[in-house]
């Protein structure tokens, strides 16, 4: 962190104090959408537009989740900021989903002033007290002095350990105040805060004696190896012992799609073969992962035949859902590289293919081949998986795949996407794990936009979870932001229609969202996007896939395609919410 | 199992609400909790009664590490310990019953505080079992009112504190 002392001598404001810690805190975008208690804060902002860019949300959670798509995509703190009262509410869901997907965001609120805190002044909300559980850590900065601080301990609790979100809540009175700061350094004040935790060598060393004694090992890898940055360890370590690896939703892109040793998604609706190989195996090395409920299905018969080493830098992960073995407290990332390097003093196996684990890889072989992931494709009509496959195909074969983005909504068309569409590379699968919030993918996509200029961003987005967040093609389009989204467009709430035709006997419960039967699509996406003067163009033909797709990458701003898709798809396979492997439906 | 966990916090405001609220949440089950400042007047003293088992207490445990501004967080049950519970009782009491009520007063080394016409406020201080067994006597004159400290413990000796953090 490069902290270059400004103008030491000259009074700043609160608010410009807090902008050039900002600065100095690396930062070069804030999504921030003003109003009364925060003004101070967008006046200090424009002094500075030369090195510091403000992208106008028009909706304060697409603010919160740009913050996120920023974060997701760069490894770097996102921020966002917002005026008190409403303004701080509508980030309550962006924190709650930083907090579920431990993406490092900062918040900074403006508040009333602080001589009528707690009289239910205008605009007042307690929001610390609103979100004390779904952040990391929580600041209600009551005096100019401390606010240098403050940002110096939220970019570092945000971004150390386990990353998540932070509040900083700033009172209109403090943001005014002038002093001058003397320490744009000062010391933290975080006693009980120690985020460096690293495994020991003897931990590790239990962790390969362990691969020895197994025969059929699996890696459970997930969102853990993104934060940490440790795809390419993972690589190695998975090479050099030759253990097949399968995949969280948040794990997709640690560990190479095209890589012969890579099972995909495990889970609710992972692939057959990784969710027999979890079941099969003796031993399940679980790496920045939390044994979350939509993975285990019934948690005590998740890997009942595997001992589990668990690894991960949150202590209170271990032993939470699934006791293990080994439990080890650390950093995923240096524990890969530590183990790596004991590999290379001693080998565990020979060779790639024909090492200890043949009978083991010749297995799950046989299941990847017999029981792939698949559907019943149709030629009168364009299906989701389909339309899917098509723009990561044509994405590869322009060479494109590698600088390509991708953000969904929450649902079927998010499942599709994780399983249809190949990630290769971290960062580049964006989407709402843990709290599963409708209305992210456009502004995530518009947040990693901001952040990735050079790079094709899509949102592959349904039509209930983009009408949620419809209003940021505003900020796309004024802030030139192209961004692609990709609607599969079914008219419906097709994953709890999916649940009704499995669990309700199909009874309908408010999950269709057209304007009746005969109608034409409702809404009439391509003209929304029109009105927001973004690109668009309606497809229902399967012939006019490819052409779409190629005329939406193609096209220089952001540009919505609206793919008309039956609603009666099923996304499978299905292991039911609270069952297990053998309850899978196939079919 | 009853466990008593003694976690030193931050003083700053809110942490109590942050605590109780990240329990309650959780689920977990709290039979008593006293907050008070130490020696230190940048640090702050909780001590928790919690019932469940090993997994329970393990979990209630790195919860409360995780949280922040909790510096550290000990498991005094596991150790050599001393606990006590304050308390302060008002009993109906007419003339009559004063020098009963005294006697038993005296007899588990309370004090009396304060005496009306018709009532007597006594102070008690000790362990849960011991206050327990003192309001089971005073029942039967009629508890007026009543209020707890909540346990409050340290470990015996000269160490300071145990592991974790």
């Amino acid at each position: 962190m490069a902290l270059t002392p400004p103008q030491i001598t000259t009074p700043l404001s609160g608010s410009q104090i807090l902008v050039q810690c900002l600065l100095n805190h690396g930062v070069d975008i804030v999504f921030a959408y003003p109003g009364g208690a925060s003004m101070p804060i967008h006046q200090a902002l424009t002094r500075v537009s030369d090195r510091l860019r403000t992208i106008l949300p028009r909706h304060e959670q697409g603010g919160g989740f740009g913050a996120s798509g920023y974060a997701r995509s760069t490894g770097k703190v996102g921020v966002c900021l917002a005026t008190s009262g409403p303004g701080a509410t509508n980030f309550v869901t962006c924190l709650a989903d930083s907090k579920m997907d431990s993406t490092p965001i900062i918040a900074i609120t403006g508040q009333v002033g602080t001589p009528v805190i707690g009289t239910d002044a205008f605009q007042e909300t307690p929001i610390i007290e609103v979100c004390r559980a779904i952040t990391k850590h929580h600041y209600l900065v009551t005096r100019t002095e401390d606010i240098v601080r403050v940002m110096k301990e939220a970019f570092h609790v945000a971004s150390t350990g386990r990353p998540g979100p932070i509040i900083i809540d700033v009172p209109k009175d403090v943001q005014m105040r002038q002093i001058t700061v003397s320490d744009w350094d000062p010391p933290m004040n975080l006693p009980g805060y120690h985020p460096d935790k690293r495994a020991t060598r003897q931990q590790l060393e239990q962790v390969l004696e362990l691969i020895r004694q197994s025969q059929k090992p699996i890696i459970y890898a997930g969102g853990g190896i993104i934060s940490a940055n440790a795809a390419t360890h993972l690589r190695q370590f998975a090479e050099k012992t030759g253990i097949p690896v399968a995949l969280t939703l948040h794990g997709l892109g640690g560990f190479p799609a095209e890589h012969f040793l890579c099972l995909h998604m495990l889970g609710m609706h992972g692939t057959i073969y990784a969710n027999y190989a979890i079941n099969e195996a003796d031993l399940l090395l679980a790496l920045g992962v939390r044994f979350d409920d939509r993975v285990t299905g019934k948690v005590s018969e998740f890997a009942k035949h595997g001992k589990i080493v668990h690894i991960d830098i949150d202590a209170s992960e271990l032993n939470k859902n699934k006791v293990a073995v080994l439990p080890i407290h650390g950093d995923v990332g240096h524990a890969l590289q530590d183990l790596n390097r004991l590999l290379d003093a001693e080998p565990v196996r020979e060779s790639p293919r024909g090492g200890r684990f043949a009978d083991w890889i010749r297995q799950i072989e046989y299941w990847r081949e017999t029981e792939p992931l698949r559907y019943a494709d149709r030629d009168d009509a364009i299906l989701p998986q389909y339309a899917i496959q098509r723009l990561w195909q044509i994405l590869r074969d322009r060479g494109q795949l590698d600088d390509t983005i991708i953000t969904t909504g929450v649902g079927q068309h998010q499942m599709w996407a994780a399983q249809y569409f190949r990630f290769n590379k971290p960062r580049t699968w964006i989407t709402s794990g843990g709290l599963g919030t409708m209305g992210f993918g456009l502004p995530a996509a518009m947040g990693a936009q901001a952040a990735n200029p050079l790079k094709t961003v899509i949102d592959i987005d349904g039509d209930g979870s983009f009408l949620m967040n419809i209003q940021e093609l505003a900020c796309c389009f004024t802030e030139k932001l192209p961004v692609k989204v990709l609607l599969l467009n079914n008219q419906h709430l097709g994953m709890v229609v999916q649940w009704e035709d499995r669990f309700f006997e199909g009874n309908r419960g408010h999950t269709y969202l057209g304007a009746g039967f005969g109608e034409e699509p409702y809404p009439d996406f391509v003209a929304l996007a029109r009105g927001f003067r973004c690109g668009s163009r309606r497809i229902v033909r399967k012939e006019d896939v490819d052409g779409a797709l190629e005329e939406m990458l193609d096209s220089k701003g952001p540009f919505v395609l609206d793919v008309m898709v039956p609603y009666q798809e099923h996304v499978l396979p299905m292991i039911p919410s609270g069952l297990t492997v053998r309850d899978m439906i196939k079919a | 199992m009853r466990h008593v966990l003694s976690a030193l916090v931050q003083n700053q405001p809110g942490v109590l609400s942050h605590i109780s609220g990240m329990l309650a949440s959780r689920g977990f089950n709290i039979d008593s909790l006293a907050v008070g400042e130490t020696e230190d007047p940048n640090l702050s003293r909780m001590t928790f009664v919690v019932r469940g088992d090993d997994a329970v207490l393990e979990q209630v445990r790195k919860q409360l590490d995780k949280i922040i501004t909790v510096v550290k967080v000990q498991d005094i049950s596991s150790e050599d310990y001393v606990e006590r519970d304050l308390m302060l009782i008002k009993v109906k009491a007419a003339a009559a019953q004063r020098v009963e009520i005294t006697l038993l007063v005296e007899m588990f080394r309370g004090r009396i505080v304060d005496i009306g016409l018709e009532s007597m406020m006594i102070e008690m201080s000790g362990r849960e079992d011991k206050i327990e067994a003192f309001i089971d006597l005073m029942r039967p004159y009629g508890i007026l009112e009543l209020a707890r400290s909540g346990r409050i413990a340290l470990v015996r000796g000269t160490r300071i504190a145990g592991a974790s953090k």
